[in-house]
């Protein structure tokens, strides 16, 4: 249906932030698709149709291998940031120079890097930065967000247009230049600055879709209904715009986690990340980058295990849409 | 359209101003460049607030901000901490990563554009599937990853071009990094192109042209192609933009005196009118690829057109 | 005989199974004749007539069985490229909403020229004069003018007279129109119709006409088909079926159009719904549904029976069905 779709919405969804930005834009312009779907499931039915689409999405989900190998990849990699002794015994930080530059070998599996660090090690420690950045980003994005696109949604009117333009000036801002100008000034050795920095610029992602969501959510005759029946402004928007958002958020958030995750790798390879003594797989690679003529293993190992990393989520995320968006199956 | 222009045009100053005050505030609010001058050394705090009421530091920041876009808009963007005038800095380093680019962009178009058709022609083939896969494959490896190991695999084991790029950037040594710049984006246009191609292909303006008899070349090119194009347009549109910001990582990895290279020296010196002159510069960019794009879109789609 | 369509067998085949969407349906068109397809949506008269245009979405489609013979030729056995040839050229179609089957991005000139540019190689300039000849021939207003606009720029009724331009640009023998009225106000419904019927005559072409419609039927059809479940159920000449149905599906669609001089009574509804084609019950397909079913109608299919010359009924009870009515 060619007139049914607005195409400066497509306009506004497609604009991408630098690099690591871009797959979040990407993946909300097609997670509003979805949530514009007509007579899609999350369009606009009663509550009943909303359970089965869940209903359906999990039947579909069940089957789904990608589905399946990225939720166990994601299992496992939560299981390894939380307890890492589980399959590392070693202290990623205790570095012998003496044994730099090894190539694997018993007791260093990936060899060891230029400090003789232990790169099996402090891959496997990588996990746990790489996994709570990216788990703490994506919730705060998704908290705020929500509650800003929210608001702008309901209130409309000059609320919306504020909200709006504000959101369009995060959108303007490079995401890789932003994080070098605002994390180069902030430095700390804790992820939250990180973090901080990814909220600020991420939650016009999400504030758009919930933005949407409750719009929409508000033209159907049964919300207008429920208000003509006197339902509360609060009631109506948990009732019934809620069941509306869910779905799209969490497939952007989804793959934004891996975006995210991306994201800090990118920043800590460039120095204004995470700082030692937190072991990120951008600070290694960068480390690894300055001896990959001689050394390639060194960059390899932590450039892998960040590659699976980012693809388990944004995987997971791609068989979620496509399991919630029957349109496209 | 003249009037869509200028309600777009509008639109924009809010953002711009937005934009770069967010940036002004995080160079100077957050950091402090007379700090920065000194390097590692203590200032003395005479010497600092002489200087700091040279280069008018201590203002109210609004005031600051007013006084430096009122420069930027006389061409004036101040001098770097060492002298040397920023918009020469600008003048040798934004041609490289214009060409850079540029690389990228025609890469993205031409590879991620026939992949896409390709793959929403076969829709639910193997060539379909697999595409898909390897897209997703291509976004989840960052930008800094692929370009080493693209850096080491061509211009270290097989020797086929130079690992790193010459001062003036000549196109030939630019292929290489523009693929790995490109590539996120290529993905991320296949993809599009894809579901558009495939969505497109049911619709029933092109059932018509089948029924018309035109040849299936005919029908693809000239009925789903136009159509299906158009928000694989905006994407690339804005991506210019993006492409140019995102292009630091790239010219670190093949040490390209571009963009990206001065800014990252700025910031790690501190040197406060650099950054936020090229950071500007960025903004302006991106949002007048934006401007460029909303245009394009209306001159695709007649729709918008004569709404 | 100008189309021949024999025993023709559609299929599609999706993950959940086989739809068995037309089972062997015969019906043919002369030139200058209008053959009314009658049915419920799911009958299988819109998948009999893109087959026939060799649009069929393929797969999921599939003709597994049948002839379509055009002008004395198979349809069927022809190469992909030659079937081209004769789709827009010898037989055209018009679809029911016009607005979603034109091109938004390409103005209505364009999209008519585009009919004379392939298959005659005509110059764009030539075309273009084709095109504003074609929208005047058709009365849309101020062609010359119009001619570079887009679609979207036209109200329903003159999008619809574009679509009609468009099939007859070529002056094909055949023109297959689904549900060409559907879409339009009831007002613009009657013009358009005539329009298409004015034509018709003029060039002398075969019409099929598939619509669910009765009013529209009577107006302009010389027979009429009517479709169930992928079969046809009855054939007849157009007065015949009016003055008394053969089968009681035909009947119930007849019963169900509101009449004046009934005014106050409830509307006769034929009770349940199509059958799912995935399983299309035993025996004669309606047999669900109808009031006059016996056993013998839920084990056997009822053979398309001859009761006239030129009508069949595939009632087991055509005979009863004919008396009553």
């Amino acid at each position: 249906m060619p007139e049914a779709y607005d195409p400066k919405d497509v306009s506004k969804d497609a604009i991408a932030p630098t690099g690591a930005g871009g797959a979040m834009d990407l993946a909300m312009s097609e997670a509003e698709t979805l949530e514009k779907t007509p007579g899609g499931p999350l369009g606009t039915g009663p509550q009943e149709k909303a359970r089965s689409l869940w209903t359906d999405a999990w039947q579909q989900l069940r089957r789904n291998p990608v589905f399946i190998i990225s939720s166990l990849l994601i299992f496992f990699l939560v299981l390894i940031s939380i307890w890492p002794q589980l399959i590392a015994s070693g202290d990623p930080n205790s570095c012998q120079l003496a044994d730099a530059h090894q190539s694997s070998g018993p007791g260093h599996p990936f060899g060891t890097d230029a400090q003789g660090c232990d790169v099996y090690t402090r891959t496997v420690y990588g996990a746990r930065a790489s996994i709570s950045v990216g788990i703490c980003a994506t919730l705060g994005v998704a908290i705020l967000g929500s509650i800003m696109g929210g608001l702008a949604g309901f209130f409309g009117g000059w609320w919306d247009g504020l909200l709006s333009r504000l959101a369009d000036v995060f959108f303007a801002i490079p995401v890789v230049l932003g994080g070098l100008v605002f994390l180069s000034v902030v430095v700390s050795s804790t992820i939250w600055p990180v973090v901080g920095f990814m909220i600020l610029l991420g939650w016009p992602q999400i504030s758009r879709i919930a933005r949407g969501a409750v719009i929409t959510a508000k033209q159907n005759d049964y919300v207008q209904a429920a208000r003509a029946l006197g339902a509360s402004n609060t009631r109506m928007l948990l009732r019934h715009v809620t069941p509306n958002a869910v779905a799209p958020v969490i497939v952007v958030a989804t793959i934004a986690l891996g975006t995210y995750i991306a994201l800090e790798a990118t920043l800590s390879y460039l120095g204004v990340g995470l700082r030692p003594p937190t072991v990120s797989w951008g600070i290694d690679i960068s480390n690894a980058s300055n001896y990959i003529r001689n050394y390639p293993h060194e960059l390899l190992w932590p450039a892998g295990a960040l590659s699976i990393t980012v693809l388990a989520f944004i995987m997971l995320g791609d068989a979620v849409r496509d399991a919630l968006d029957p349109k496209l199956r | 359209m003249g009037r869509y222009v200028i309600r777009r045009l509008f639109q924009m100053i809010p953002v711009f101003i937005g934009a770069t005050f967010l940036i002004f505030v995080m160079v100077y609010a957050l950091g402090d460049p007379v700090a920065a001058l000194f390097g590692d050394k203590a200032p003395d705090p005479a010497t600092a607030a002489r200087i700091r009421e040279d280069l008018g530091l201590d203002k109210p920041l609004w005031q600051q901000y007013l006084h430096y876009m009122g420069n930027i808009f006389r061409g004036d963007f101040g001098t770097a901490f060492n002298g040397q005038k920023v918009t020469e800095l600008m003048a040798t380093a934004f041609p490289v990563t214009a060409k850079l680019t540029f690389v990228a962009i025609v890469i993205e178009i031409i590879v991620g554009i026939a992949l896409g058709v390709v793959s929403g022609l076969k829709r639910g083939r193997p060539l379909d599937t697999s595409l898909l896969v390897l897209t997703l494959i291509v976004i989840s490896v960052p930008t800094f990853v692929s370009g080493y190991l693209l850096q080491y695999l061509f211009g270290l084991k097989l020797g086929w071009v130079r690992p790193t790029v010459s001062t003036d950037a000549p196109l030939n040594e630019l292929i290489l990094p523009g693929i790995v710049l490109a590539l996120v984006s290529l993905a991320y246009v296949t993809r599009l192109t894809r579901t558009s191609i495939a969505e497109n292909a049911r619709a029933d303006y092109v059932r018509t042209a089948v029924a018309k008899g035109l040849p299936r070349r005919r029908v693809i090119t000239k009925h789903l192609l136009r159509n299906s194009l158009i928000p694989v347009v905006t994407f690339i549109g804005a991506d210019i933009g993006a492409l140019m910001g995102g292009a630091i990582v790239t010219e670190r990895i093949f040490n390209i005196h571009g963009v990206g290279y001065q800014l990252y020296n700025g910031i790690l010196r501190g040197n406060t009118p650099t950054v936020v002159g090229f950071v500007t510069i960025l903004v302006i960019v991106f949002l007048v690829a934006n401007l460029l794009v909303d245009l394009l879109y209306a001159v695709l789609d007649p729709r918008i057109r004569y709404a | 005989m100008l189309l021949e369509v024999r025993d023709l067998q559609v299929e599609f085949r999706t993950r959940d199974g086989v739809a068995k969407a037309v089972n062997g349906v015969t019906y043919e068109v002369d030139a200058g004749e209008t053959l009314a397809v009658l049915g419920e949506s799911g009958s299988g008269k819109s998948v009999t007539a893109q087959a026939i245009m060799g649009i069929l979405d393929m797969p999921p489609g599939k003709i597994t069985g049948g002839e379509i013979l055009f002008q004395g030729k198979d349809l069927l056995k022809l190469k992909e490229d030659e079937r081209r040839k004769v789709r827009g050229a010898e037989m055209a179609m018009i679809f029911q909403d016009a607005l979603s089957s034109l091109n938004p991005v390409l103005s209505v000139g364009d999209q008519l020229a585009e009919m004379f540019i392939v298959h005659r190689g005509m110059s764009k300039k030539d075309a273009k004069l084709k095109a504003i000849e074609l929208m005047d021939r058709v009365r849309i207003p101020a062609a010359k003018e119009r001619v570079g606009q887009y679609p979207h720029q036209f109200s329903g009724g003159m999008r619809q007279r574009i679509m009609i331009a468009m099939a007859l640009a070529l002056e094909p023998a055949l023109i297959i129109a689904d549900e060409p009225t559907t879409a339009l106000d009831v007002t613009v419904q009657a013009q358009v119709m005539d329009l298409l019927a004015e034509l018709q005559r003029e060039l002398n072409m075969g019409l099929i006409l598939i619509t669910h419609d009765l009013g529209v039927v009577a107006d302009v059809a010389d027979k009429i088909a009517v479709m169930y479940a992928g079969r046809i159920v009855e054939r007849a000449p157009v007065h015949d079926i009016y003055k008394a149905p053969a089968h009681p599906y035909t009947k119930g669609l007849l019963e169900s159009i509101p009449r004046l001089d009934q005014k106050g009574q409830e509307l006769y509804a034929i009770k349940g719904l199509p059958p799912n084609l995935m399983a299309i019950p035993p025996g004669c397909a309606f047999n669900p549904r109808c009031p006059r079913a016996q056993d013998v109608c839920r084990t056997d299919v009822p053979p398309l029976a001859q009761v006239t010359e030129e009508r069949q009924s595939a009632c087991h009870f055509w005979k009863e069905t004919l008396r009553d009515a």
